[in-house]
């Protein structure tokens, strides 16, 4: 069953609380993975493969640039999971 | 300023080992002869030839936060640790640039190595790969397991811009680290450098292929008892994990900024075996030779050396090999040398040995006391050397004191190290 907006926000929160140690409360839409979460490039490929594991969904690599915000990221999955 | 012979001293130490999370606990195990060696609880163990290791005496999850931990091996962890450590006992806080203008970050440096580099990274990155498929790989694995990564991370975390260097020579690697770092302090490249030795490779591909190379104690009954420097029933070394790190500075460098100086690194001498890839040369034909260009290159009295932390690993060979050069270079003055070996009771660090024992070394010097070793129950006859057997034991009270600190390594790498009080 396919994950509602907010199961995907909230989801990302864990991912990137696992990864930057970033508390989930902090992890909104508007935020911006490497100006706000300390997600640095390689960290935003780990955030990436947790996420396609998490909602069924593959992120190729060149769709990966369009994701900056949690926000854009959430969108993204909602289009494009299974 | 003659920039070609300047002066070299300690003014940080920091460690992480198997007696204790920090330098301070592990000189009170080395003073109380305690073994960090452990039976190996883990599953993986069980079916190994080898099942004991001086495994490190504090988790590195337990002071590190997790988002920095899991992006760096084991090895970089414990480095980071050390030199954290190091950096603060040296008087400093912050990254340099950042910390009121005491330290130029063009002037500091790393040099820290590692005998084998992120082994453990790598062999669980593949395991990975096998069991969850190359899209679930870490990205963050060639960084982490680049042999040159507790260095950057340090140098990083301090802020170097003068050099960031990893010697590889494997279990003199930590020694060649420190000297390399004296000799940039020594020709003008740095003032100050964040320089040793770390370790992580207690994983079994590494313990079954040390083992098949017959150069470790299977001693798995008796953990405490295996490794046993110059006993006559050594049979090889106990595997180690840890780091050792020192800040160095130019004496001028460390009285300007108004450090507490440990004392000076005198300089080091360096050869190599060429003689097999992993055997010691038996006569310590090698080993002799560092010793001497040690003291043709530097000012050092025979008659202020008291101590020597020796490499003895506990093996038949490299022991009694370590003691005939010694002999051969010193003569009758090897009966005035108080001689540790440590790794009787941290085990052996490979290329974080010259970092630990390095700690061990300035702080012998600063209490004027040498560490016991462990577990000679039967001194091996040919071991002709005053070994420091069960208690520590003081050394002269007066007087200017030099300690030599020799670390080899496959390859045939012999590195001396030696340091004296100010």
């Amino acid at each position: 069953m396919a994950a509602t907006k907010e199961e995907i926000i909230s989801g990302l929160a864990e991912i990137v609380n696992e990864i930057a140690g970033i508390p989930t409360e902090d992890v909104a839409e508007d935020k911006s993975f490497t100006d706000d979460l300390d997600v640095d490039s390689l960290s935003m490929v780990e955030v990436v493969v947790a996420a396609e594991e998490r909602f069924d969904v593959k992120i190729p690599d060149d769709d990966v640039k369009g994701l900056k915000t949690v926000g854009d990221a959430t969108n993204y999955i909602l289009e494009h999971q299974s | 300023m003659n920039a070609t012979n300047r002066t070299v001293v300690v003014t940080g130490i920091g460690a992480t080992t198997p007696l204790g999370g920090d330098s301070a606990s592990t000189w009170d195990g080395l003073m109380a002869g305690r073994s960090g060696v452990r039976p190996l609880e883990q599953e993986w163990a069980a079916e190994l030839p080898v099942r004991i290791a001086a495994s490190i005496a504090v988790e590195p999850g337990e002071v590190l936060p997790r988002p920095l931990a899991r992006r760096l091996d084991r090895s970089a962890q414990f480095a980071l640790i050390a030199a954290r450590e190091a950096w603060a006992d040296a008087g400093l806080t912050g990254p340099a640039g950042e910390v009121g203008g005491t330290v130029d970050p063009d002037r500091l440096g790393t040099v820290i190595a590692s005998g084998i580099g992120g082994v453990t990274t790598l062999l669980d990155q593949y395991d990975v790969l096998l069991e969850k498929g190359a899209r679930r790989v870490s990205p963050h694995t060639v960084p982490m397991l680049m042999p040159n990564s507790p260095a950057a991370n340090v140098g990083l975390e301090v802020g170097a811009r003068a050099g960031v260097h990893t010697p590889v020579s494997a279990c003199a690697s930590g020694a060649e680290a420190i000297g390399y770092a004296a000799e940039m302090i020594r020709s003008g490249r740095a003032d100050i450098v964040v320089t040793g030795g770390t370790e992580a490779c207690v994983h079994p591909l590494p313990i079954a292929a040390f083992s098949n190379m017959m150069a470790m104690s299977k001693d798995n009954e008796n953990p405490e008892g295996a490794s046993r420097p110059y006993d006559t029933g050594r049979s090889g070394f106990v595997l180690g994990e840890g780091a050792g790190v020192v800040v160095l500075e130019s004496a001028e460098h460390a009285e300007r900024r108004g450090a507490r100086v440990y004392c000076e690194l005198v300089g080091q001498g360096l050869s190599a075996d060429s003689h097999h890839i992993a055997q010691p040369e038996p006569t310590g034909r090698g080993i002799s030779a560092a010793l001497q260009n040690l003291l043709d290159a530097t000012d050092i009295d025979l008659s202020e050396v008291v101590h020597l932390n020796a490499h003895a690993t506990s093996t038949p060979q490299g022991d009694v090999a370590e003691v005939k050069a010694l002999r051969k270079v010193l003569g009758d003055h090897v009966d005035h040398v108080a001689v540790s070996a440590t790794k009787s009771m941290t085990g052996h660090l490979l290329g974080g040995a010259g970092g630990i024992e390095t700690v061990a070394t300035v702080l012998a010097l600063h209490h004027r006391t040498a560490p016991p070793t462990l577990n000679v129950d039967e001194l091996d006859p040919e071991v002709d050397a005053d070994v420091v057997r069960g208690e520590p034991r003081a050394l002269p009270a007066e007087g200017r004191l030099t300690a030599l600190n020799n670390s080899f390594g496959f390859g045939g790498h012999n590195v001396v190290l030696a340091f004296r009080t100010v």
